[in-house]
């Protein structure tokens, strides 16, 4: 009792450390994917860490029109997916503090952390970040189904309802359910993509507040709650990509085998999203929910294809 | 009563004497008139005495028609009811001269500053940029955003208001005057040892087309010949001016809709172009190069081999990353159908330059008005019909691929040419003269337009950059549009703040 006590924490704190420290190295392989792929030399792989150190040492201006509130979105946006980051397997088989059900938990946590930024969003009263709000939330009312649906294909084929049984059989089902499994992916890699603003939903590097969705809504934040919004996204993007990864690898049971080849798996997905930046425009906003319905009916139909026909393990 | 108007070419004086001076209700009437001809609007303007003047471009014959009126003490009938393409000159004047158009449907300030004869027709006591009555659209799910005029990247200042309802905007008002340095206040009584810098300086990407523009009317006034390699030089150069510009914003087009490649190629290709007028006259701008008289600066043989080698490279470059970026399906469905303006609208809102060309007007001062070595060598000019981002991208390609063909040409003829001068200084101004330059810069025509006084200086003088007409096409292509496509709309026009300015 004792010891899987132990190990639960060892593990716990392992993948809370890893989340913490290899985040922001994902997203300078994304940039710089996108640099080498455009011709140029692009930033050091370790700017996001010089970035978030530079503006910890710096003051935080804040607006007269604000209050705590603003204040709320930028801590969730780092607790959020550190506590999320709990619930999923990364290289082991089961997440830390997993437990049934820990599924509902973990979407709805992201759902906070958004409820929490449109919340500071607002709390400016200015009327791009109210646009960028309402952007933000209507396009998630469509994401949230497609990962839903997808957890549900993916729980109907495991038989489980906690993430680390559930995800650790799907890696391993590749043999006996791959259309579903291709399905499910297809549509929870467009939600990482919408959750973690990336082209072709979202632009992060755009100075074009007009155009943004997720970025306007922190347009007023300065100095460390800005390094805490910044370090926040690095933070989702890593989490997120977990589901993806781990759908894809296999499990061997073997750690000295499975946690080098998730941290492969995962630089891997840094290079797929850099690598769909460069050769893409991002869609017209009012083009964003079709390609949402797509993602909800990919999940539907595995679904489907799983409760029609169940495979037997 | 209706009169004809004076028949000018493009850079020809003439003598005010030779030039109708018309009742003002007969002056209204010939320009109504001529309008319905098919004749366009490129330039009203009135002067410190008064005086007004009109000048028709005749794409048709090749001619402008000119026209000059007294204007009554202190208001006027205005023209923009039956003819919008004279809103904005009519705002000018009264913003300038306190001049009151009566009926004027969009009476607001151009540029803020205090009219010159310190009559305000707004009466207004402290003058502030951006203060004045927005068009607003009432109603609870109608909401205002407005942006500007700092902007969240390093451009020029300018203030945009929307209204909208949801992400569809209704209608968009552009405030501008930030940048008023009161340009063709200071040229009064010139020309200073100033003038030409003021001229290149007018909108700062469009130095070659200002200065030419400019040099076109001193040179007509001096009654002086452009020797023939100056000739050659001229038009190198504005054709490198465009082709750095269209460039630049095939690149800008493609960085607003997250397309990486074209956005960081042609980032550097824009370089590469502005080099090539480097290696003209030492500036990558263009500056002191055209000059009255001529140009400052002259090509040996060996470096007449290097501007071509570097053109056909810079040219290769460009082709491959403009071809990605017009054969990329997801670019293109952000570019079609995104801020279309109809063919009627543009007409009416007097739009020159790409822009319009775009929208199916055939309207290009180098063809239609040709000065210098334009005359010798025709350009093809470029139209699309579709009015769209798409189409502007589309025409911006077909003019780099075309005037590279003519620089091509024009290197040619430059190498055949015998050595010798390639300026000739202007002598002094005929007095009492109009004169006109006009010159097709990459984002349309430049009006310049000079009258001199009774000692030879520079009494009004004029300046319309393309900019002028070309921001109300800009709130027109918005109108239904998504909020969020108006930075691409905005950079597929990409108007000068400044130039509008002045």
């Amino acid at each position: 009792m004792i010891r899987s006590a132990l190990i639960t924490l060892a593990l716990g704190l392992v993948q809370l450390a890893l989340v913490l420290i290899l985040s922001p190295l994902l997203l300078g392989i994304v940039s710089r994917v996108k640099a080498m792929a455009a011709g140029r030399v692009g930033p050091p792989l370790l700017q996001l860490y010089y970035d978030l150190a530079k503006l910890a040492r710096k003051d935080a201006v804040f607006s007269r029109s604000t209050t705590w509130v603003f204040l709320v979105g930028p801590l969730a946006a780092v607790a959020i997916p550190a506590s999320a980051a709990l619930l999923v397997p990364m290289g082991s088989g089961r997440g830390p503090l997993g437990f049934t059900g820990d599924l509902i938990l973990f979407a709805y946590l992201f759902a906070m952390a958004r409820f929490l930024t449109v919340l500071s969003a607002l709390d400016t009263g200015s009327s791009f970040e109210g646009m960028g709000a309402a952007r933000e939330v209507a396009y998630s009312a469509l994401a949230e189904p497609a990962l839903f649906l997808g957890l549900a294909a993916l729980a109907s084929f495991s038989g489980s309802l906690s993430l680390g049984p559930l995800l650790t059989a799907a890696g391993q089902g590749w043999g006996v359910a791959s259309g579903p499994l291709i399905l499910v992916l297809a549509g929870w890699a467009l939600v990482f993509l919408v959750e973690n603003c990336r082209i072709p939903f979202d632009d992060p590097n755009t100075h074009l507040e007009l155009t943004m969705i997720h970025e306007v809504m922190v347009l007023d934040h300065s100095g460390p709650p800005l390094g805490l919004v910044l370090y926040g996204a690095s933070m989702k993007f890593m989490v997120l990509g977990t589901l993806l990864v781990k759908v894809c690898l296999p499990t061997s049971g073997n750690p000295w085998i499975d946690w080098p080849a998730f941290l492969l798996g995962l630089g891997a997905l840094a290079v797929g999203v850099g690598l769909v930046e460069s050769v893409m425009a991002r869609l017209r906003l009012n083009r964003v929910p079709q390609l949402l319905v797509v993602a909800v009916l990919s999940c539907a139909f595995a679904f489907l294809m799983l409760l029609l026909q169940p495979v037997s393990k | 009563m209706k009169r004809q108007p004076a028949h000018l070419a493009n850079g020809e004086a003439r003598s005010l004497s030779a030039i109708p001076n018309l009742e003002f209700s007969a002056f209204q009437k010939t320009i109504l008139h001529e309008l319905a001809n098919g004749a366009r609007l490129a330039c009203l303007c009135a002067d410190r005495t008064g005086a007004g003047y009109a000048v028709l471009a005749e794409e048709a014959k090749q001619r402008f028609g000119v026209l000059r009126t007294q204007f009554p003490e202190k208001e006027f009938t205005s023209l923009t009811p039956q003819c919008p393409q004279a809103h904005l000159f009519e705002r000018e004047i009264a913003e300038q001269w306190g001049l009151l158009p009566v009926d004027h449907p969009w009476l607001k300030p151009v540029r803020f500053h205090p009219a010159w004869t310190g009559r305000d027709v707004w009466e207004r006591e402290a003058i502030q940029p951006g203060v004045m009555d927005f068009y607003r659209v009432e109603g609870e799910t109608i909401h205002e955003v407005a942006v500007g005029p700092v902007h969240a990247g390093v451009i020029e200042p300018g203030h945009f208001r929307f209204q909208c309802h949801g992400e569809t905007v209704f209608h968009l008002e552009i405030a501008l005057g930030f940048q008023h340095r009161g340009i063709e206040r200071a040229l009064e009584g010139g020309p200073h040892k100033l003038t030409l810098k003021m001229m290149e300086t007018a909108a700062g990407d469009t130095t070659i087309g200002h200065a030419w523009a400019h040099a076109l009317v001193m040179e007509a006034l001096a009654g002086s010949e452009v020797p023939a390699r100056a000739h050659h030089h001229r038009a190198i150069a504005l054709e490198l001016e465009r082709l750095a510009n269209h460039t630049g914003d095939l690149g800008a087009l493609a960085g607003d809709v997250g397309f990486l490649p074209t956005a960081a190629f042609c980032g550097r290709l824009r370089g590469d172009w502005l080099n090539l007028t480097a290696l003209l006259c030492g500036s990558r701008l263009g500056r002191d190069l055209v000059r009255p008289g001529g140009v400052g600066f002259d090509l040996d043989a060996t470096q007449i081999e290097e501007l071509r080698l570097r053109l056909e490279a810079a040219f290769t470059d460009t082709a491959n990353a403009v071809e990605l970026l017009l054969a990329t399906p997801s670019v293109l469905a952000r570019f079609e159908g995104t801020g279309k303006i109809e063919r009627f609208a543009a007409e009416d809102a007097g739009l020159v330059g790409p822009a319009a060309r775009a929208c199916g007007l055939p309207r290009d001062a180098r063809t239609h008005f040709p000065v210098g070595f334009y005359q010798d060598l025709k350009l093809p000019m470029v139209l699309d019909h579709d009015g769209d981002v798409a189409a502007r991208a589309r025409i911006r390609w077909a003019e780099i691929q075309a005037s590279v063909q003519f620089i091509r040409q024009a290197l040619e003829g430059l190498a055949e040419l015998p050595t010798g001068p390639t300026l000739v200084p202007c002598g002094p101004l005929a007095p009492n003269h109009l004169a006109l330059g006009v010159v097709e810069g990459w984002r349309g025509e430049l009006v310049h337009m000079a009258i001199t006084d009774s000692e030879g200086r520079l009494g009004r003088y004029k300046v319309v950059d393309p900019s002028f007409h070309n921001w109300t096409g800009l709130a027109l292509a918005m109108r239904g549009q998504e909020i969020s496509d108006f930075p691409l709309c905005n950079k597929s026009f990409n108007l000068s703040y400044c130039g509008f300015d002045l």
